[in-house]
């Protein structure tokens, strides 16, 4: 299955990845030889083969609905790129938000 | 007494309790090594500090009668794993300046065993590379080189700082993660033991998440027995990961000590791959032999969908990769770059901050889940995993272990196989069928090549059956009877 520029466009956008125009043909061509080379999945016969999605050996585990922490605002906020906003700064336990660029005019 | 770097951990474990040294005199050698050495880049952050506080805690735990399973250990641990507050990057330019608020469970567990932390070892950016060409930090040197031959070699990959600091005596030990082959692949390349553990023998909390399904951390040393020691601290159920298991961690050192008669040893047919080096296949019938020797049953065996494990592989880790690392998005921690808006700010983040082959991994992940291929790809590939697991279960009716070469080739020169993506991944074709499955496997030095590099043989064994897979490798270990060192290290 070759893939084209378009798919390239398509497919970066879609992974909110920046492409230069200037790499897509490369990408494009190396994707395609990838995914050439994938191919020889089709030879294999899976008729009636249940997909195996985990090979984990015991089932996801349940535990009560409950909190369990809480009150570390300021260390969930400690790497924020953008900078962290606190309800209150003199106590910063009790709540703060990540910030983004202005999203609404 | 011989220098402080050149013990094992089993050493280190005699001397400490002896008295004959200090956990602050093997942290101060090993440090000064590691920059005697820095010319390898094994090493993204080292932590000298750090390692003096633990190791002066550690003497002094061991002074009131307190002393731990590793007590006193230094050891490297892979930048994957979340050290608090110590910078941990995943050698990627977008975590370049993260520093976690929470230490991961199997960094955890090895301290509260008593080791003491060296500094954070280089690896391929998100452990996605099997030469570590791909770190943002730039690339690790291995401490071997071919015979008359100056040229620098790569140490395998993702976990080759890990690999190289334990086979230059940078440290006796260190972490890595084994996603389809990141710990076993560099220990071959650098002539020493690295174990992948069952998927979910150790908790995958606090490990930068690569794929999920796939992802499993485990040990480096320079003996079978130190990773048995290792893996016995680093391993437990942990109810932050899901998938770890409930199950208790059996005495991996006493499974070093059993012996192999009438062991059966599975060796799959498949593996004889076409145009493999000759010099490959001696080292395996050689394994074979010895095995033999040792009075272990070789079984012939087979695992027809061996042939496509790769391919199903090259669509289940992207496409979990592309789900695990939509989390940078310049947002909540690691990198930004602004842009005209959000939209814009989060392509510029992770256009700026991934390396060309995470970026690749994420497009390739991203088209395999998207709509009208999901089916033709990812479906598919989770079924011919199926078949990948069905095949070892089948085997492992005839036989109790698998023996097969770690890997194709020896190390190979940096920048011999950058031309084509495919090229380079043929370097996991014997390690991510195990992977697949969920299998534990460990790859142990073999012998030397002609031109003078270390080769690894594999073992692999049933699922949470690592004693059997220590016990073999136990017995090849002592009948190869390695004893290589790089020179100059």
């Amino acid at each position: 299955m070759a893939i084209d520029v378009d798919t390239v466009t398509k497919i970066a956008r879609l992974a909110r990845l920046n492409v230069p125009e200037g790499d897509k043909l490369r990408l494009a061509s190396e994707l395609s030889g990838i995914f050439g080379w994938i191919e020889q999945l089709n030879a294999v016969d899976t008729t009636g083969i249940d997909p195996l999605s985990s090979v984990s050996a015991v089932l996801l585990p349940f535990r009560d609905d409950k909190v369990t922490d809480g009150g570390i605002a300021e260390r969930i906020l400690a790497n924020a790129p953008g900078g962290a906003v606190y309800l209150d700064p003199d106590a910063p336990g009790t709540g703060g938000f990540f910030t983004v660029p202005k999203v609404v005019e | 007494m011989t220098q402080l770097t050149d013990l094992t951990i089993a050493d280190i474990a005699t001397a400490l309790h002896k008295g004959e040294t200090t956990a602050v005199a093997l942290a101060e050698a090993h440090l000064a090594r590691m920059e005697t050495h820095r010319g390898l880049n094994a090493f993204i952050t080292e932590t000298p500090d750090r390692a003096l506080d633990m190791a002066r805690a550690s003497d002094a735990r061991r002074a009131k009668g307190e002393a731990g399973p590793l007590e006193g250990v230094p050891l490297a641990i892979k930048d994957l794993f979340c050290t608090e507050g110590t910078r941990t990057t995943a050698a990627s330019r977008i975590l370049e300046n993260f520093v976690p608020p929470y230490e991961s469970t199997v960094s955890a567990n090895l301290w509260r065993a008593g080791a003491v932390m060296l500094g954070k070892t280089n690896l391929d950016e998100f452990a996605m590379g099997s030469s570590n060409m791909t770190s943002h930090f730039g690339p690790v040197e291995n401490p071997w080189k071919r015979a008359g031959d100056n040229r620098k070699l790569v140490p395998g990959g993702s976990s080759g700082g890990s690999a190289a600091a334990v086979a230059a005596y940078m440290a006796p030990g260190a972490t890595g993660t084994d996603t389809g082959g990141s710990i076993r692949q560099p220990a071959a390349f650098c002539g020493i033991v690295g174990l992948k553990p069952t998927y979910g023998r150790c908790s995958r909390w606090g490990i930068v998440a690569f794929a999920s399904s796939l992802d499993q951390a485990g040990p480096f040393a320079r003996t079978v027995r130190d990773t048995a020691l290792l893996l016995q601290a680093m391993a437990g159920h942990d109810p932050r990961d899901s998938t770890s298991a409930p199950i208790a961690v059996p005495d991996f050192a006493a499974a070093c000590a059993g012996d192999v008669k009438g062991l059966k040893v599975g060796i799959p047919r498949e593996y004889r791959v076409e145009g493999m080096a000759p010099e490959i296949e001696a080292l395996w019938s050689r394994g074979v032999a010895m095995l033999k020797d040792a009075g272990a049953v070789p079984v012939d065996v087979s695992l027809p969908h061996t042939k496509s494990a790769l391919a199903t592989y090259y669509i289940v880790a992207p496409a979990e990769c592309s789900s695990n690392l939509a989390r940078y998005d310049g947002v909540r921690f690691g990198l930004r770059v602004e842009g005209k808006d959000l939209q814009s700010m989060y392509e510029n983040t992770r256009g700026a901050g991934f390396g060309a082959e995470v970026r690749r991994r994420i497009l390739m992940g991203t088209y395999v889940l998207s709509a009208g291929y999901y089916d033709a790809y990812y479906k598919k590939a989770q079924q011919v995993r199926a078949l990948i697991a069905r095949d070892f279960t089948q085997a492992f009716e005839r036989c109790d272990v698998l023996l097969t070469p770690t890997a194709p080739t020896p190390a190979f020169a940096a920048g011999e196989k950058m031309d084509d993506p495919v090229t380079m991944y043929l370097n996991d074709l014997f390690t991510v069928p195990a992977s697949m499955a969920g299998l534990p496997g460990i790859s142990l030095p073999g012998g030397l090549s002609a031109d003078g590099l270390p080769l690894g043989l594999q073992l692999v064994g049933r699922a949470f059956d690592e004693e059997t897979v220590l016990r073999a490798a136990s017995a090849l270990e002592k009948a190869v009877g390695f004893g290589g060192r790089a020179a100059g290290y």
